[in-house]
């Protein structure tokens, strides 16, 4: 089984202790079949034994292709799906489960940013309602004291209080973003969960955000999971990556590890495929290009679920044991993997003839 | 010659709330085999410009003025009819979403087809032939067998070959890729990068590739054009745009990249955000997020001059030229560091 179990090697640094630890967290969404006796023909196994934890004050970047299944596994650690299998423990409580009040409790301090900030806020309520509900809904104050502390809560993601009482249309993307970042900030969560909140900003106004970000964990003591698809924004903004493929962590280590070392093959392949701002650099190496499509989750590939397009695949070992994350010899980071790269950069990821599993 | 030459384009939308100048005043030209590079954030007319080339911007209450020439002939005074025997056949476009530029009810084997056989008299079994030829080119995979298969059968960036597959069927002299690989992930954008590279090789387009991420045009530009609401803010080969950029709008953009900067280290944003284009700032457009601005840069509109000492670099800024040499050497230097 794998499980985050010795950062402290990884990361020295002086660290609060556990908040969140998820170990072997699944969520199968059922596919049926028939009107009226729904039979279960099929499941997409989105989140399939996930396993990490984050310690208090960290942000943990997750990236990973669309469909390998790091939003579902943040709405499972938000709790707004249920988890089909695993433990979701935050802040010492076991939370895959409860219901009720307690839900409503860990809700306080569990917060979330999304992706578009033109969905994610309702087109037909003030920005003063959108930010203060949160208080409205846990009892935080009277009216007069809500208000207060939403005109305080703009200005500190730096939007001007007077705009209390506009609506979402009239700003910008960018603003719009600092008032989901204000929402998720009100009750003053422990964690916020940020689902690739910047992806859909341009660049001069994404540097903004990512700023914000990181002076209010400073300011609040925040813990953050940031999800997103580019991998320097996350690197920028995160203590530890993991790398997710199909629903498994494929690989997990500090920011600096993982970029410098990456030892899983995918992601190597997923960092030599992010274009380099710096025409000469770009132009002179040569990108591992993988080949095909992410499979399907509904039937993963046996045992590593990587095999079928690594360029290290190996018949008779990565298709029959599944490896398990782990930290390998001469690494940093944890990796499932039975033949990790050796060295950092290569432009061939292809297994040295004679090798033996490690 | 150039293969395309746009000089002075201009699109103004009517509309309620009054005029929407989305291009103003833009001028580029294309070489044969090239690829330029127009980039910019959102709004800053990149789309439209290209949408108005192909003719796909028209009504009444539009006003397009410039010229656009190509091979020859200007694009924007011929007749629409004569126009439909460009599209598709010498000049052709990618959208950015795979999802929704492919019609969802035919096959794609038929969708490839009418693409042949709007601009030439060939059988169906001909036309057929050039299709299979064409999923072969990009790289689909048994391509025999996906024919007769469906937009939705195909992942995204299956659906951006075929796209492809369909833009390149008929050889065109010019292919504009609108942003084509945003929607795509990483691997799958290195993928389709690396085929649009071959392709060019191949068959010897030109191409104009609108997008936001700079690290794709440092992947495949030959040329950049800087676009910031609605006009050039800078124009040059990318070395030039790259290693010695003169606008503040596009160090700006340099700046803001996380690839650049270093862990631990504050990102450096563009203060503000791109202002409305029904009412766009006096003087240079970019004054009211500049840094470096002047009094001068409220009232005049600044040239889009040649970088002294250059063959085709021009910027559109008031700064003097030691300054912006001195700023465009400090990131170049970020820049070639961060390659070690």
């Amino acid at each position: 089984m794998a499980t985050a179990t010795s950062e402290e090697t990884t990361r020295p640094a002086p660290l609060g202790d556990e908040l969140l630890r998820v170990e072997n967290l699944e969520k199968h969404f059922p596919i049926t079949r028939g009107i009226i006796f729904q039979k279960e023909i099929a499941k997409v196994r989105a989140v399939d034994g996930v396993s990490f934890s984050v310690r208090r004050g960290e942000t943990l970047g997750i990236v990973g292709e669309s469909g390998c299944g790091k939003s579902t596994m943040a709405r499972c650690v938000m709790r707004l799906l249920d988890p089909t299998g695993g433990k979701i423990t935050f802040d010492g409580q076991d939370i895959t489960h409860i219901k009720g009040n307690d839900l409503m409790r860990v809700r306080r301090e569990l917060m979330m940013v999304f992706q578009d900030p033109y969905a994610s806020l309702n087109p037909r309520k003030r920005v003063g309602y959108i930010v203060g509900e949160a208080l409205q809904v846990h009892k935080q104050g009277t009216p007069k004291e809500i208000k207060g502390r939403v005109q305080e809560l703009l200005d500190v993601v730096g939007l001007n209080p007077e705009h209390y009482n506009r609506y979402p249309h009239e700003f910008s993307g960018g603003q719009r973003q600092r008032i989901g970042v204000a929402r998720a900030l009100a009750i003053r969560p422990k964690m916020i969960v940020c689902d690739e909140p910047v992806s859909a900003l341009d660049v001069s106004v994404q540097a903004q955000i990512l700023n914000l970000l990181k002076r209010l964990q400073r300011e609040f003591d925040l813990t953050y999971i940031f999800i997103a698809h580019d991998l320097d924004v996350v690197r920028h903004i995160s203590d530890r990556v993991g790398v997710m493929y199909l629903g498994k962590v494929v690989e997990i280590g500090t920011a600096l590890d993982l970029y410098q070392h990456p030892k899983h093959p995918y992601s190597g392949a997923l960092l030599s495929a992010v274009p380099i701002p710096n025409p000469r650099a770009a132009r002179s190496r040569e990108p591992v290009v993988l080949e095909g499509d992410v499979p399907s989750p509904i039937n993963p590939p046996s045992a590593c679920r990587f095999h079928p397009r690594c360029p290290r695949f190996q018949p008779g070992t990565c298709d029959t044991i599944e490896p398990v994350l782990e930290r390998k010899e001469g690494s940093a980071s944890e990796v499932a993997c039975h033949f990790p790269l050796e060295t950092w950069p290569m432009s061939d990821l292809r297994l040295p003839s004679g090798s033996t599993p490690r | 010659m150039a293969l395309l030459d746009v000089k002075d384009l201009r699109t103004h939308f009517h509309t309620e709330d009054g005029i929407v100048r989305a291009v103003d005043g833009v001028s580029f030209s294309v070489e044969k085999g090239k690829t330029l590079a127009i980039v910019g954030e959102s709004g800053s007319g990149k789309s439209v410009t290209c949408l108005t080339i192909m003719g796909l911007n028209s009504g009444r209450r539009i006003d397009i003025s410039g010229e656009a020439v190509f091979d020859g002939e200007d694009l924007l005074s011929i007749p629409k009819d004569e126009l439909r025997r460009y599209r598709g056949k010498r000049i052709s476009m990618i959208f950015q979403d795979p999802m929704t530029s492919l019609n969802p009810v035919h096959t794609i084997g038929r969708q490839l087809r009418e693409a042949v056989q709007l601009h030439a008299d060939v059988t169906k079994a001909q036309a057929n032939a050039r299709a299979l030829e064409m999923l072969k080119a990009v790289r689909i995979p048994r391509p025999e067998t996906r024919l007769d298969d469906y937009p939705h059968q195909f992942s995204g960036g299956m659906r951006q070959r075929v796209m492809i597959a369909m833009a390149l069927i008929n050889n065109p002299d010019l292919l504009i890729a609108d942003e084509p690989t945003t929607a795509l992930d990483v691997t799958t954008q290195a993928q389709i990068l690396k085929l649009m590279n071959e392709l060019q090789r191949d068959f010897g387009s030109a191409i104009i590739l609108i997008t936001h991420d700079l690290g794709v045009v440092a992947e495949t530009a030959d040329d950049v054009l800087v676009m910031y609401a609605a006009q050039p803010a800078e124009r040059g080969g990318y070395e030039d745009i790259f290693y010695r950029p003169h606008h503040p709008y596009t160090w700006g953009l340099l700046r803001s990249l996380p690839h650049l900067t270093s862990v631990g280290e504050d990102l450096k944003p563009i203060p503000g955000a791109p202002p409305s284009l029904l009412n766009p700032p006096t003087g240079c457009r970019f004054h009211t997020r500049c840094p470096y601005a002047m009094d001068v840069c409220t009232t005049v509109v600044p040239e889009f001059a040649l970088v002294p000492g250059s063959g085709e670099h021009r910027a559109a800024c008031h700064l003097d030229e030691e300054t912006k040499q001195r700023e465009a050497a400090a990131i170049a230097s970020e820049t070639l560091a961060d390659s070690a």
